[in-house]
């Protein structure tokens, strides 16, 4: 339950700018989808709000500036998951979940009773319990992805950083992530902003979306005034059409032989 | 897909954990017992071995047995072998928990507790002072080679540091690139190295004492060496037990080990520091004792798991027991000559690991 602000956000490495000023709020409970082609600032973008990249303006939660907080203090409030994570073979879902109540340790502690308390709750509720002991080295993809979001959870954080959460599953498997993001979402009333490559399941799954290119704004809105087939072959350089499902109005953009124009 | 139902009870309960792992500090803590008391049973001279641990008994306040060691035999167990034991433990177990902590900052399975320099600096040291004045140093009260050795071990890990740092972390501002300095220490390696071979080159009279230095040993141990090094090991040691858990977040990576609310950047200086002053200490008085660090962080991961957690303690504690094992063949082997234990470490352990990692399963 907590509102995410945007104020000008830069983000630059060396002297090359990835993210010209960025400006937007996302509201309470929102989801704000982050679209635009390879290297248009996505990933810059969640990494300056993950506190891993350094940044110009102000990025704040509730009104409080990240860049005046303790890490730890940041990352009780914003969780992050990365594109391509880092998943230790040999270590437990039970200890890898775990890792998410990092934040709330001393420095020299250890977690508590209820620390292991939530880590096991978080893991029943998506369905990972019978997995507690298992070795990450041994699960699927899509059981990985579930761990992974798994541990974000168990962060309790109210606001949720997801960089291409589903580029590595099946068709299937990427479906069931977003509706599990979608049924926390719901329940805990977690802020997300998520950058994603299928613009199909972007605009179905986010209330609102923001197409970057080049480090800058092209768009913003609902999925039906952003993803336009002209727009999209402008920035992407990609011949489409995009249909509009006259029963829910869900926006399908379909991939088209031919050049863009 | 249903799997958020709120009011679901969670099924599992959150584990303790704690049994297997007070379990392998039993059996660790229980391995080395034996191996000091093996270790200052056997020597080629002095009381018959299995008198050895009666006598120590006997030693142990509130008892009283009649060992049938006479205070001669005694003198050779408690003034020769005994601080070698306690000695080789030192190193071992520093050597074994520095290693496997610079495995972790590092997340790299190949890096020993040398990989900054801390060998190579300690070598140059030690070079240094068996070539500059050593017919007038030989007679100081305080020989300066464990000195110099220590001060380039630390000054050339420094070294290695700052270079490193500069190049890393000019656009994040945080240094946080491991691999950036584990190569800044391939470099800095390489020049202390030349350094060495330069000076030795032209000093060939010390050359075989250099090489033995380096080749590492544990003879002539005194009580004295074990009270030089105590405070460096038994600090490392606990800034880096307190630490164990930190390199388990530092498993899944810098950036989500940042994400996680940890300074990364800083928690990597403070475990480097803090394994780079034992081994440069233990390096100092024992020389460069190969494999020790490398492996036994490794055999315990195939045997206990690769949580930090457990490994760090159990580093401690095997890594001891291996030292005090390996040193007795090199006493016993062509006595009264020794065999350098650098020697036998390498000769023990790398056949142990190869059936480590050939029994158990590498996932």
């Amino acid at each position: 339950m907590s509102e995410l602000i945007f104020d000008e956000v830069a983000v630059s490495y060396g002297k090359r700018p990835a993210v010209a000023p960025f400006t937007d709020g996302v509201g309470s409970g929102e989801w704000l989808g982050i679209i635009g082609p390879n290297g248009a600032g996505k990933s810059s973008l969640l990494r300056a709000a993950a506190g891993l990249v350094g940044h110009g303006g102000t990025i704040a939660v509730d009104g409080v500036s990240l860049a005046g907080m303790s890490d730890r203090d940041r990352a009780s409030r914003v969780a992050y998951v990365a594109q391509n994570p880092l998943i230790p073979d040999d270590m437990s879902v039970f200890d890898y979940v775990l890792l998410g109540r990092t934040p709330y340790v001393g420095y020299f502690g250890t977690e508590s009773t209820l620390d292991r308390e939530i880590a096991a709750e978080v893991l029943d509720r998506l369905g990972l319990g019978e997995f507690a002991g298992r070795m990450l080295g041994t699960m699927s993809g899509g059981e990985r992805q579930r761990v992974v979001i798994a541990r974000a959870l168990a962060q309790e954080a109210p606001v949720l950083l997801l960089d291409e959460p589903t580029s590595a599953l099946d068709i299937g498997h990427q479906q069931q992530a977003l509706e599990l993001i979608t049924e926390l979402r719901r329940h805990q009333h977690i802020t997300i902003v998520s950058a994603m490559h299928d613009l199909t399941l972007a605009g179905t799954y986010t209330d609102r979306l923001v197409m970057l290119s080049d480090g800058a704004v092209v768009a913003s809105g609902s999925a039906r005034d952003v993803l336009t087939a002209e727009r999209l072959g402008e920035v992407f350089h990609v011949c489409v059409s995009v249909d509009i499902d006259p029963d829910d109005g869900t926006v399908i953009v379909v991939p088209r032989r031919g050049f863009p124009v | 897909m249903t799997v958020v139902t709120a009011d679901d009870a969670p099924s599992t309960r959150a584990r303790a954990g704690g049994a297997g792992d007070a379990r392998w500090y039993v059996i660790g803590a229980a391995v080395l017992l034996v191996s000091i008391v093996v270790g200052a049973s056997i020597g080629p001279a002095g009381p018959e071995s299995w008198r050895v641990p009666v006598a120590l008994l006997d030693h142990l306040p509130l008892i009283a047995i009649d060992s049938g060691v006479t205070q001669a035999e005694w003198n050779i167990v408690w003034r020769i072998r005994m601080p070698r034991v306690i000695l080789a433990a030192l190193v071992g177990g520093m050597l074994s928990v520095a290693g496997a902590s610079y495995q972790g900052v590092f997340r790299n399975p190949l890096v020993d507790p040398y990989l900054l320099g801390a060998a190579a600096g300690a070598g140059l040291g030690a070079t240094l002072a068996l070539t500059t004045g050593r017919n007038v140093t030989m007679s100081w009260s305080v020989d300066p080679v464990p000195t110099a050795a220590f001060v380039f071990a630390v000054l050339t890990v420094a070294v290695t540091y700052l270079v490193g740092a500069s190049f890393s972390g000019s656009s994040s501002g945080s240094g946080r690139s491991g691999v950036t300095l584990v190569l800044a220490g391939v470099a800095v390696v390489a020049f202390v190295t030349a350094m060495q071979t330069f000076i030795l080159q032209r000093n060939q009279d010390v050359v075989r004492e250099v090489y033995q230095w380096i080749l590492g040993r544990l003879s002539g141990a005194t009580w004295s060496d074990v009270v030089l090094i105590f405070p460096y090991v038994a600090v490392s040691c606990l800034v880096l037990m307190l630490h164990r858990r930190h390199l388990d977040v530092f498993r899944v990576g810098d950036d989500e080990a940042a994400a996680l609310g940890v300074s990364v950047g800083r928690t990597r200086v403070v475990i480097v520091i803090a394994a780079t002053l034992g081994t440069a200490a233990v390096v100092s008085v024992s020389g460069l004792i190969a494999f020790v660090g490398l492996v036994i962080p490794h055999a315990i991961r195939l045997m206990a798991g690769a949580g930090y957690r457990r490994l760090i303690p159990l580093s401690l504690l095997f890594g001891a027991s291996f030292l005090i094992i390996a040193d007795i063949p090199g006493r016993m082997l062509s006595s009264p000559a020794e065999t350098p234990i650098g020697v036998v470490t390498a000769f023990l352990g790398a056949p142990f690991f190869i059936y480590l990692l050939r029994t158990r399963r590498i996932v």
